[in-house]
């Protein structure tokens, strides 16, 4: 019967009770709803377990399979993990919409049916927002606005394309379509805006860093990677999504690279490591997509980690400007420690849940021999080291010393990160228990001695060209226009120009063209006026001398 | 004018200079290692020594540059938006 009930209730109920309940009742249901979760995640069995009816539609709410079973027990260990690091400093409410926002995950990654997989992908919407609102401060609630009309609009173009699937085909099932008409596109669209693929990659890293220190921790984790789940269903094999793939990780690198924004620096890195997993969905073999999945998991174990050490010193230093930080490794060894290992594993360092991750996605690119592809992933595995592997905890806990000598953060917030950390080291060394979740069978070995030198080697050059380039690389007081200045600064500049004229042309109105044309009226009226030529009144005898020589006038015209 | 209490070891010239040492003996041994440990070349030009130690090298610089040219026409002060 267990089996029935799907997992993401379980969160629904927990952020209701989460709003309830107090003290320590509360923060037990925060910490045990996401391992309740969790557990029965693994009781759902392969193929359709529950089914009903919705007009004239067969919902399917719950469908399991490998993959859907291991991107939903990633986000229920990350609902898990970010409410261990959050639940001593966070507001209820922000927790609250952690819980509801990761049943959204849960729900969309058993979603059997097209309409289940919208409602949940809403719930995701909303409670993301909220999230990103708990920031608490004007900029977090303009980001925020700014975040939901994005996320509106992109479920309102998913929302046209499986309308056009429901009346095309009538079927509603989630299954590989294929990009050959309208309603497809419109879907894969829609899915992209989560992915964050350019030209709208800008909402990510507009709203992420303006939500709490914790927040971010949550919003790392969820919308982008249910978007890879999302495309590895409905598009697996599209090549298409191999350029958009690459696009999007090298667009991370570039601009992770100007940014001085802490958690900027990371929300970049986010779109640069979903460009792996978009980039593996767009090659579309077993081996491919094994990696997508595999990079999905592991990239939420090391990105939230990353985030909750940023978290942490934006928590314990209410600074989050890389020109602001520095050498805090002094005072917060733990949260630094944990960093680097983040660091190393988003830079899929041997030893780390990023090398046995990414280098899937690599062998996948070499088996159907994209050369470029490979040669591009590899030079972005070097830039990813470069942007986050390095700068991030450079410029944080190292660099200069900024004089802050915060305290290490609280023991929740340390266990989370060394939780995590743990994590990272246990799926870099011990790959084979994960690679067997994995959706398809892995006969791929990942520690040669000859791939670990390779790595070794363009990972270390990299660090040796970061610390011979870093007087370039010296951070700013600025921010790196992106697409979305169309809408942040044309568009409002175009409306402030527009207004302006208007208000020009009201005046010069006032001013100067109703006096004229009054003056004219005036003018033009004047020989109808009393006084005019027209208007005024003849006497008699002239009237009749003219009426005299009209006369005159009329018989000469007719005599001749 | 440094406090002991800012005196960390790991700030002390003397370390940063051991560092350094350290890391460019490291970064010699991967390549040197290429002598006893074959890496499997895919696409021919992987096969060359050290081409992964080039490469990524390489491949760094050129995204620091795009960065930086980028940065000069994209950059601007961070309260640009004052949103």
């Amino acid at each position: 019967m267990i089996e029935l009930l799907p997992p993401a209730l379980i969160l629904v109920a927990s952020a209701m009770l989460t709003g309830i309940l107090r003290g320590r009742a509360r923060d037990a249901v925060v910490l045990m709803a996401p391992l309740l979760t969790l557990w029965l995640i693994w009781r759902v069995p392969d193929g359709i377990v529950l089914t009903t009816y919705f007009l004239d539609y067969t919902i399917e709410p719950l469908e399991g399979s490998p993959l859907r079973r291991l991107f939903a027990s990633i986000f229920a260990f990350m609902a898990f993990a970010g409410a261990l690091f959050a639940f001593r400093q966070a507001k209820w409410y922000e927790l609250a919409a952690a819980q509801a926002y990761a049943a959204g995950a849960i729900g969309v990654s058993f979603a059997g049916d097209l309409i289940t997989l919208f409602l949940f992908w809403e719930l995701m919407a909303i409670f993301s927002t909220v999230v990103v609102w708990c920031g608490g401060d004007a900029r977090a609630r303009a980001a925020g606005i700014r975040y939901a009309a994005m996320h509106l609009l992109g479920g309102v173009i998913l929302k046209v394309g499986i309308e056009g699937v429901m009346v095309d085909t009538g079927s509603i099932e989630v299954q590989a379509l294929v990009l050959d008409n309208f309603n497809t596109w419109m879907i894969l669209v829609g899915v992209l805006v989560n992915v964050a693929a350019p030209p709208v990659s800008a909402w990510l890293p507009d709203a992420y860093p303006t939500s709490s220190p914790t927040g971010s921790v949550f919003l790392s984790a969820f919308t982008t990677k249910t978007a890879v789940l999302a495309l590895i269903l409905l598009f697996p094999g599209e090549s298409v999504l191999i350029p958009i793939g690459l696009v999007m990780i090298f667009y991370g690198i570039i601009y992770a690279l100007l940014e001085n924004d802490v958690r900027r620096i990371l929300a970049y890195s986010i779109v640069n490591q979903v460009g792996f997993m978009v980039c593996a969905v767009g090659i579309g073999t077993e081996t491919a997509l094994n990696g997508a999945a595999a990079h999905a998991f592991a990239h939420i174990i090391y990105k939230a980690l990353l985030f909750m050490s940023a978290g942490a010193v934006i928590y314990q230093t209410g600074k989050h400007l890389c020109t602001d930080l520095g050498g805090l490794f002094r005072t917060m060894p733990v949260t630094a420690f944990c960093g680097i290992i983040g660091a190393l594993a988003i830079s899929s360092f041997p030893l780390t849940s990023g090398f046995t991750t990414k280098t899937l996605i690599s062998q996948a690119a070499v088996d159907e021999g994209l050369m470029a592809v490979y040669f591009l992933l590899a030079a972005a595995s070097a830039g990813v080291f470069l942007h986050a592997g390095i700068k991030f905890p450079w410029f944080v806990f190292f660099q200069k010393d900024s004089g802050l000598r915060p305290p290490e953060a609280p023991w929740n917030m340390r266990a989370a990160m060394i939780l995590m950390a743990a994590a990272c080291i246990l799926l870099g060394v011990f790959p084979a228990p994960f690679y067997a979740l994995l959706p398809y069978e892995v006969t791929y070995e990942p520690y040669t001695a000859g791939k670990v030198l390779f790595y070794l080697q363009l990972l270390l050059f990299s660090g040796l060209a970061f610390f011979l380039m870093l007087p370039w690389m010296k951070r700013t007081l600025t921010i790196t226009l992106d697409v979305d200045w169309l809408w942040r600064g044309l568009l409002p500049a175009l409306w402030r120009r527009g207004t302006a004229a208007a208000d020009g042309i009201r005046g010069w109105h006032g001013r100067t063209l109703q006096p004229g044309l009054a003056a004219l009226g005036r003018r033009l009226g004047a020989p109808l006026g009393p006084a005019g030529i027209i208007g005024r009144s003849w006497q008699i005898g002239s009237t009749a001398l003219w009426v005299a020589v009209l006369l005159m006038g009329y018989v000469l015209f007719y005599a001749i | 004018m440094t406090t002991p209490q800012d005196d960390h070891w790991l700030t002390r010239p003397t370390t940063i200079r051991r560092l350094w040492t350290g890391f460019a003996i490291v970064l010699a041994l991967t390549v040197l290692a290429e002598l006893g440990i074959h890496i499997k070349g895919y696409f021919g030009l992987d096969d060359w020594l050290a081409f992964g130690a080039v490469f990524g090298f390489l491949a760094c610089v050129a995204m620091v540059l795009i960065a930086k040219v980028l940065g000069l026409l994209l950059k601007r002060p961070d309260d640009f938006y004052r949103d």
